[in-house]
């Protein structure tokens, strides 16, 4: 249960670090949101995790923190991944960007922003990426009814 | 076409009805509206196993102003609607709309909020081709009810505004 990334990022982060695990050789970091981007930007410089594979969310409704950020991350100079977790409260869902530390980051982010209505702080263009400009709500938070529908739009050149 | 408006329903019309849908039903230019997996099987009936050139439907036009039927293959979504709408009113009468498989059709198992439940909620449908997707046979079966239809018609049917 106790690898030598794990244990390196609890000694950087003793503070941050909210929970470590590995599953299986999966590892996985949840830390809290405030040092989301000062996390990121180090296992970046400093262990080499030089791409961000995946970001996105999950709603844990009626859980409090509600939401969760998840990044997967890989090095290709080792060959290796970690999961990065952090928890967002619903009455605040604001994180920090990533997009200054992979810009990879820009529609992921974009994504998780249509879908779920976390908002990233630092984004060069936080807009919707999928739905359209003038939908209402976000359809992936559990909350929002599944068989609503929303009046269609006209067309925009 | 001016004359019919003179002669109304007479021998005469009748006579142009048969000739002008013979020539409308034998070649279709269809402009195919491709969004999802169901386009790679609408492709399989303009190779040559199914070959939809032997109806006279084979020619593809990418310009809806140049085409006589449309062609919804795939899923349409809320924020392609618009889109298509205006696809739609881009052609010129006589024009059709077939809707092909299922998500066309209903929205299939996209019964969500981001998919329109099935065209005609948008465009007027004259033939619905079930399936998921479609096989090419069933697309070749709707062409021949599409033609069937046509031969139906009458030129004074048809507002031409």
């Amino acid at each position: 249960m106790n690898s030598y990334l794990l244990g390196t990022f609890r000694a950087k982060f003793p503070d941050a670090t909210l929970e470590t695990h590995a599953f299986r050789g999966d590892e996985t970091v949840t830390i809290k949101k405030e040092a989301l981007a000062l996390a990121a930007a180090w296992l970046r410089d400093d262990l080499g995790f030089d791409f961000l594979m995946d970001l996105t969310a999950v709603d844990y409704l009626p859980r409090e923190p509600r939401f969760e950020l998840v990044c997967h991350l890989y090095s290709s100079k080792h060959n290796y991944r970690l999961r990065l977790k952090c928890p967002v409260g619903a009455e605040d869902p604001q994180v920090d960007s990533l997009t200054g530390v992979w810009s990879g980051a820009n529609w992921f982010e974009r994504e998780v922003y249509d879908m779920f209505g976390l908002k990233f702080r630092g984004h060069p263009d936080l807009r919707r990426i999928l739905m359209y400009d003038g939908f209402e709500g976000y359809p992936l938070r559990k909350d929002y009814p599944l068989k609503k529908r929303q009046p269609r739009i006209a067309h925009r050149d | 076409m001016g004359l019919e408006t003179v002669f109304g329903h007479s021998y005469l019309t009748t006579r142009l009805d048969e000739a002008v849908n013979w020539g409308r039903k034998y070649s279709f230019f269809q402009y195919p509206f491709v969004t999802a997996c169901c386009g790679m099987e609408f492709m399989s009936v303009w190779a040559s196993t199914y070959d939809i050139a032997r109806f006279g439907a084979e020619y593809p036009r990418f310009s809806p102003r140049q085409a006589d039927v449309l062609f919804v293959v795939g899923t349409v979504n809320e924020k392609l609607a618009p889109v298509l709408k205006r696809v739609y009113d881009q052609m010129c009468e006589p024009k059709w709309v077939v809707s092909f498989g299922v998500c066309a059709t209903s929205g299939g198992f996209y019964d969500n909020y981001a998919t329109v439940q099935g065209i005609d909620k948008i465009i007027p449908v004259d033939i619905y081709i079930p399936g998921c997707p479609p096989r090419p046979e069933a697309v070749l079966d709707a062409l021949v009810k599409l033609q069937e239809k046509v031969a139906r018609e009458s030129v004074l049917d048809r507002k031409y505004k």
